[in-house]
C-alpha cells in the first residue's frame, strides 16, 4: 500500500491534474448555467402574451372632455378627448417649471395625412411613480392641474399627462401608437 | 450545548436497533430533553418555541387550502369565497391562515426585539443572528407572494407596487421587473407563479429553522445577563420539563389570543379592499401593505428628495432593503462587549427608542404622507384673479364667504378669478417618517458602534447563578 502511494505521488504530473480541474469545472459551471438558462427564461413573457399586445381603439365614441381607458396585456392606458380649453391649458404652460419637460406637441402622433389631431391625448395609465392607475374626469377628479390625480401618492399630472406636482419621476408614458385611420389609433405595447 | 454528553440510553431492543443505525432518538434527546438551558430564561425566550408553532400552522392550513384554491385570475376571487362558504370548515381554516400570517410576524417581532435587547447576535451566535435575518426575509417574500393569491384590489395593486420597485434598478430594471411578472404586466401568469413559490417558500424557511437550532445548540442559549454558562450544574437545567413547559404555557397563552383573532375579529387586520376582485383599471385609493410590512413601506415613501445622481425613487427602494440589510451586519456594527441591554444603562434607552421608532414608522406607513399631524395656522382660501382693468394678483381669505364675493364680484366686473387652496404648514407624516428614518439607521450605523466603545456598563452578575442568588449568596461547593 504506501509503496503505491509513494509511486503515484512520484508520477503525478501537476500541469495535467490541473488542467483536468479546470476543465472539470469550466464544463460544470457551463452545464450548470445551460440549465440555468430555460428555468430562467421560462418566465420571461410566453409567446401568447407577446402576441396580445396591441389593439385598435376607435376614438369617435369619446365623449368632448372625457376619456375611455382600455386594457392591453393588461396594462392600462388613457385615450382622452381634450376640451379647447384644456389644449390651450397645456400648450400655453411654462415648461421650465415642469420636472419633466415636454411641449404638447411632442406627446402626439401624426395623423395618416402628416397633421396633429391634439383633441386626442393617448398615454399610458400607469403612474411614472410606483405604476397606480390616476383617476381622471369619470372618477371625479383631475388633480391641481386638470388632467389626472394619482390617489396613492399624491402625483399631480397635466391635460398633456406631464408630472406637475407630487412624487412622480416623469410624464405619463406616451405609448407606441399610430393613427390607423383619422378615428382609430393603434396601440402596441 | 454541543459537546455536552449525550444522556440517552436507548432500553428497548428496537431503540438500540435503531440507534446503531440512525440516532434520530438520541438526536431528539439530546437536543429537546437533556439539553443544558440556563435557568434564567425569561418569558421574552419562549418566541423561538411560538414561532415553530406559527410555521407548523401556517404549512398545515396551506396545505390544505390549496386543495381547494384555483390560481387563475379568473378562478382565484371565486375559489377563496368559495373557501369561505361552501368547502366545510373552510372560513375556519382559511381564517386561521389569514390570522396566523399576523401572530407569525407579531411574534417574530417580539423574537427578534428580544434579541436585541438581550445581545443575542453578538459572538458567538452571529450565524445564529444571520439565519434568523435570512428566515426574516423569506418570511416577508412569503407573506408579500400569498397577498396577492385571493387576487383582490390590494392584492393586485400592492403587488403592482412592489414590483414596480424593481423597476427603479438603473439600467435593468424593467427588465427584471418583466422577467418577474412575466409579461407587461401583473397578470394570470404572475398569480401562477407566485402560486409556486408561495407553496415552496415555507418549506425553504422550514429548512434555514433546522439550521437556525442546530446553529443555536452550538454555543446554547443565550440569556437574559448575556452571561456565557460557565460551571453546567450550577447554571444550567434541562430544557424538559424546565422549558418545555414553559414553552407550553406560553404557546397556550398565545393561542389564545391567536384564536380570539380567528373567532372574532378575522378582518380586523387586513383591508376591506381585498374583498373586491381584482379591477386593473382602478387602483384602490389607498395602497398599504399587511401592518407587518409597514415600517419598510413608511422608510420607502420618506425618501422624497434626490441625492446627487440618485434619484428619489431609487433611493427609497435602497433605504428600504438597506434597513433590512442592515440587521445582516449588526453584529459587527455592535461594538459593546457587554451582551444584555440590562447592563447597558445608556444603550438601553437608546434601544426603547428604537421600539419607539418602528411603531411610529408603522403608524406613518399606514397614513397618507401628506396628511398633517401637528397644524401650524389653518388652510386659507386663495383667489386668483385678473381684474377688469386686466392686472392680476390674489387676495387669501379665512372663510368661504368673503371669498366667493370676491370672486364672484371680480367676475361680474368683467375680470377672472379663481378659487384655491392654501394649506397651512405642518408637521406631517412625511417628516415624522424621516425623522423615524434617521434615527433606525443611525441606531445601527452611528449608536450602537460608538456606544460601545464609550459606555460605561454597571453592576454585571459574576455568573448566571450569581444573577440569581446574588454575588455575595455563599458558593455552595468550592470553585473549580
Amino acid at each position: 500500500m504506501s509503496d503505491a502511494i509513494e509511486t503515484t505521488a512520484e508520477q503525478v504530473d501537476e500541469e495535467r491534474r490541473d488542467f483536468i480541474h479546470i476543465a472539470a469545472v469550466a464544463a460544470t459551471v457551463g452545464g450548470a448555467g445551460m440549465v440555468a438558462y430555460p428555468f430562467i427564461d421560462q418566465m420571461n413573457a410566453a409567446g401568447d402574451t407577446k402576441a396580445a399586445s396591441s389593439l385598435d381603439v376607435d376614438i369617435s365614441k369619446v365623449p368632448l372632455g372625457g376619456e375611455i381607458r382600455v386594457l392591453i396585456g393588461g396594462k392600462p392606458f388613457f385615450l382622452r378627448h381634450r376640451t379647447p380649453e384644456e389644449i390651450a391649458a397645456a400648450v400655453n404652460t411654462d415648461l421650465s417649471r415642469m420636472p419633466d419637460p415636454q411641449t404638447d406637441e411632442e406627446r402626439l402622433m401624426p395623423l395618416p395625412d402628416g397633421t396633429y389631431n391634439p383633441a386626442i391625448l393617448v398615454t399610458s395609465g400607469a403612474c411614472t411613480h410606483l405604476g397606480c392607475v390616476p383617476v381622471g374626469p369619470a372618477q371625479g377628479s383631475v388633480g391641481d392641474y386638470g388632467g389626472w390625480y394619482c390617489p396613492c401618492h399624491g402625483s399631480h399630472y397635466d391635460t398633456s399627462g406631464r408630472i406637475r406636482k407630487g412624487p412622480a419621476p416623469a410624464n405619463l408614458e406616451i405609448p407606441t401608437y399610430e393613427w390607423v385611420s383619422n378615428s382609430v389609433v393603434k396601440i402596441s405595447l | 450545548m454541543s459537546g455536552h454528553e449525550s444522556t440517552y440510553e436507548p432500553k428497548l431492543g428496537i431503540t438500540k436497533w435503531l440507534d446503531d443505525r440512525l440516532p434520530i432518538v438520541r438526536l431528539a434527546h439530546d437536543s429537546f430533553v437533556d439539553f443544558p438551558t440556563p435557568k434564567n430564561l425569561n418569558y421574552w425566550y419562549t418566541f423561538g418555541g411560538i414561532l415553530a408553532v406559527c410555521l407548523v400552522i401556517q404549512i398545515v392550513t396551506g396545505v390544505v387550502l390549496a386543495m381547494h384554491y384555483t390560481a387563475s385570475v379568473e378562478g382565484a376571487f371565486g375559489s377563496v369565497e368559495r373557501i369561505m362558504r361552501d368547502v366545510p370548515f373552510g372560513w375556519l381554516i382559511r381564517n386561521i391562515h389569514m390570522v396566523g400570517a399576523s401572530m407569525f410576524f407579531l411574534a417574530v417581532y417580539v423574537h427578534m426585539f428580544r434579541g436585541l435587547y438581550y445581545g443575542s447576535y453578538k459572538a458567538p451566535r452571529e450565524v445564529l443572528w444571520l439565519l434568523g435575518c435570512i428566515i426574516f426575509l423569506l418570511m416577508m417574500a412569503t407573506a408579500f407572494l400569498g397577498y396577492m393569491l385571493p387576487w383582490g384590489q390590494m392584492s393586485l395593486h400592492g403587488a403592482n407596487v412592489i414590483i414596480n420597485l424593481f423597476g427603479a434598478i438603473p439600467l435593468v430594471g424593467e427588465s427584471i421587473q418583466s422577467w418577474l411578472m412575466g409579461g407587461p404586466s401583473v397578470g394570470n401568469q404572475t398569480l401562477q407563479r407566485f402560486f409556486s413559490l408561495h407553496y415552496l417558500l415555507p418549506f425553504m424557511i422550514a429548512g434555514v429553522v433546522i439550521l437556525h437550532i442546530w446553529a443555536l445548540h452550538v454555543p446554547g442559549n443565550n440569556n437574559p445577563t448575556g452571561i456565557e454558562v460557565q460551571e453546567v450544574e450550577k447554571d444550567t437545567i434541562p430544557f424538559h420539563p424546565y422549558y418545555t413547559v414553559k414553552d407550553g404555557f406560553a404557546i397556550v397563552v398565545f393561542l389564545i389570543i391567536f384564536a380570539v383573532f380567528v373567532f372574532y375579529a378575522p378582518n380586523v387586520l387586513g383591508h376591506a379592499d381585498n374583498y373586491v376582485e381584482a379591477n386593473p383599471l382602478v387602483t384602490p385609493t389607498h395602497i398599504v401593505p399587511e401592518w407587518y410590512l409597514l415600517p419598510f413601506y413608511a422608510i420607502l415613501r420618506a425618501i422624497t428628495f434626490n441625492i446627487g445622481p440618485i434619484d428619489a425613487k431609487l433611493l427609497g427602494v435602497i433605504f428600504m432593503f438597506g434597513s433590512i440589510a442592515v440587521l445582516f451586519a449588526l453584529p459587527w456594527l455592535d461594538t459593546s462587549k457587554v451582551k444584555s441591554m440590562r447592563y447597558r444603562p445608556v444603550a438601553k434607552q437608546f434601544f426603547f427608542g428604537f421600539v419607539i421608532a418602528c411603531l411610529l414608522l408603522s403608524w406613518c406607513g399606514a397614513e397618507n404622507p401628506d396628511n398633517p399631524i401637528i397644524k401650524m395656522g389653518d388652510d386659507k382660501l386663495v383667489i386668483t384673479y385678473t381684474d377688469a382693468a386686466g392686472l392680476d394678483g390674489s387676495r387669501t381669505f379665512e372663510d368661504y364667504a368673503p371669498a366667493a364675493q370676491f370672486r364672484d364680484e371680480t367676475l361680474a366686473s368683467g375680470g377672472a378669478a379663481s378659487l384655491g387652496i392654501q394649506v397651512a404648514p405642518a408637521f406631517r407624516f412625511l417628516h415624522l417618517s424621516q425623522l423615524m428614518t434617521l434615527y433606525y439607521f443611525a441606531y445601527f450605523l452611528l449608536i450602537l458602534p460608538m456606544l460601545g466603545l464609550r459606555e460605561r456598563p454597571k453592576g454585571e452578575p459574576d455568573s448566571i447563578h450569581h444573577s440569581i442568588l446574588g454575588n455575595e449568596a455563599p458558593a455552595a461547593a468550592p470553585a473549580e
